[in-house]
């Protein structure tokens, strides 16, 4: 666990499944608050890995931007109506320097529509840089891969 | 040669009436692939920045038919099928790359950057085992091959021996458009593709549709973007396949005036706590913000602010559609305009803020319309005219895609006079 203690592990766990629990509670608003305030959010297809830098399809770099993101989905945005459920596992802790904590972890994310029925919408992996401050862990970097990078229909909520 | 075209009313010969059976008939697709994509038009494939290399290669689609595009060692450009002549297995299985030679892997034949067969294994007969006459010519057994052609780096293929020449095909002002975004070297900065459960040309009607933007995009019209009041040029070729429109800009975040059409969607005094999102710098000193360029069947070039990029139709069944999403930037951009490049995709693609409730109209409609194919879809928006130029707000562009799309698929009103 590169150093990391058992309670950092149950830590960064509980903040990955927090992260999945508030966009499937349809808590958006609460979203941005996972990431300190210059906090970065990227979702990048993995076939533009090939390219530096990496072109997203959606990017955040920062609280506030996370937030419009929140408020036009809520005020402007049309999309698909359905439920999400996102599956975080294999979690991992690669790195630890500082309180600062490289961390992987694969993501799965079903929709269901209104009608019930659900489809496998997206795989991929959390490639995540986690900072603890003031025993609060927050992310400063939350990378979504998508092997999944052709998305079915569109892409509203994030991963 | 083209097999029977299939029986479809088709109820006006100015393209008001479009009967829903279009969006959903296996038969129809089929017969598309034959008089539409394999006809006289020309295809989108690539960007020559995407190969730019001898050797480099990407693999596509022209209609269904998957293709490699190809640049051969003396830097020509080449399109041809990623079918295998021997029995028909795909040749070159990766998206892109570069290759002196695509072998396919059932039987190792092997074939150049130009789609040549240039090896056969055992094609002589070992120790009186397998081989072939000695009449088997390698050359009458290559990939079949597209005519090719490029505008600025735009590259487009045709199966067609009769299509006209590209320049001819898109016609003015098509070409200028091409030519203003391609101006200077691009720099491509990746893709973006989703799978949208509709039919292909409701993503043409989409695109030919100024007026929906205001409507549907509702960020659009909360931020100012687009205004169905700022000024706005369109224009089309002689023929009437194609489409382009181009939108002024005074200020990028300036909010929206009265009088537009979607000016209920504007909320007094909302701007974005981080804004900058939609900064960025004028790419071209002409005032224009938005431009869409809708080349008949499968191409739109956007430049939206500062987000430039091809999209490629990519039909897959009657009811499905890739879109594939080409961004780009010039090589001359600096650190600065990439990174507000890569902000800005923020605006586009899947979960672009300005687009993505296009494919989510698409497949509202595909999914309502699986029964009464014979009834027909509306339109007549800003009246039954034909100035192209002047449809701003109004459905005339449409219309002259489906008068276009009809021609080729040789549908007329019953009875009607020729
Ligand atoms: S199918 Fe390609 S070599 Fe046999
Ligand atoms: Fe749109």
């Amino acid at each position: 666990m590169s150093g990391a203690t058992r309670q950092v592990y149950d830590d960064i766990r509980a903040l990955e499944y927090r992260y999945a629990r508030l966009l499937d509670d349809d808590q958006l608003e609460e979203w941005p608050n996972l990431f300190v305030e210059r906090g970065v959010y990227k979702v990048i297809p993995r076939e533009n890995l090939s390219r530096q830098p990496a072109l997203p399809i959606m990017f955040c770099d920062s609280r506030a931007m996370m937030q419009d993101r929140v408020r036009s989905l809520r005020e402007a945005n049309v999309y698909n109506l359905h439920y999400s459920r996102h599956v975080v596992s294999n979690v991992e802790i690669l790195s630890a320097r500082d309180d600062t904590y490289e961390v992987a972890a694969c993501y799965t994310v079903y929709q269901t529509d209104l009608e019930g029925q659900t489809r496998l919408f997206s795989v991929g992996q959390y490639r995540d840089v986690i900072a603890n401050g003031d025993g609060d862990l927050k992310f400063r970097e939350k990378i979504a891969v998508c092997d999944t990078f052709n998305i079915p229909n569109l892409l509203a909520i994030p991963l | 040669m083209l097999r029977e075209a299939p029986v479809i009313p088709w109820p006006s010969r100015d393209g008001s009436r479009v009967p829903f059976e279009v969006f959903t008939r296996a038969d129809v697709f089929a017969r598309e692939q034959e008089a539409i994509f394999r006809g006289p038009v020309w295809n989108y494939v690539a960007l020559e920045a995407e190969i730019p290399q001898p050797n480099d290669f990407k693999t596509t689609f022209v209609g269904d038919t998957p293709i490699i595009v190809s640049r051969a060692e003396d830097g020509s450009l080449h399109a041809f099928l990623n079918r295998c002549a021997h029995r028909g297995a795909t040749v070159q299985r990766q998206a892109s790359g570069n290759a002196r030679q695509h072998k396919c892997v059932y039987h190792q034949w092997c074939y150049n950057s130009q789609g040549d067969l240039v090896g056969v294994p055992y094609r002589r007969a070992v120790a009186g085992m397998g081989g072939y006459s000695a009449d088997f010519a390698p050359k009458d057994h290559g990939l079949t091959k597209l005519r090719v052609a490029s505008r600025k780096g735009v590259i487009f293929a045709t199966f067609h021996p009769d299509t006209v020449a590209l320049e001819e095909y898109l016609d003015e002002p098509l070409l200028a458009a091409i030519d203003r975004l391609f101006s200077r070297p691009i720099k491509v900065l990746g893709h973006m593709r989703q799978r949208v459960r509709g039919n292909w040309k409701l993503y043409s009607e989409n695109t030919r549709d100024p007026y929906h933007a205001a409507l549907l995009h509702g960020f659009h019209a909360t931020f100012g973007l687009y205004r169905t009041n700022q000024r706005r040029v369109g224009g089309s070729d002689r023929a009437r396949a194609h489409s382009t429109g181009a939108t002024y800009g005074d200020d990028w975040r300036q909010a929206a005036q009265s009088g537009n059409i979607g000016q209920d969607k504007f909320v007094a005094n909302y701007s974005l706590a981080d804004p900058s999102l939609l900064e960025g710098r004028p790419d071209f000193n002409d005032g224009v913000t938005v431009s869409i360029t809708s080349i008949f069947p499968c191409l739109v070039i956007q430049q939206i602010m500062n987000t430039l990029a091809t999209r490629h139709i990519r039909p897959k069944a009657a009811d499905e559609f890739e879109l594939y999403w080409t961004y780009f930037g010039y090589e001359d951009d600096d650190e600065q305009m990439i990174a507000c490049r890569l902000k800005q995709a923020n605006l586009i693609g899947p979960a672009g803020l300005i687009s993505m409730e296009d494919s989510e109209a698409i497949e509202l409609i595909q999914r309502a319309i699986v029964r009464d194919g014979h009834e027909n879809s509306f339109l007549e928006f800003g009246g039954l005219h034909a100035d192209l130029g002047k449809d701003r707000v109004g459905e005339a562009t449409i219309r002259a895609f489906w008068r276009y799309y009809a021609g080729l698929m040789g549908l007329s009103p019953a009875g009607g006079e020729a």
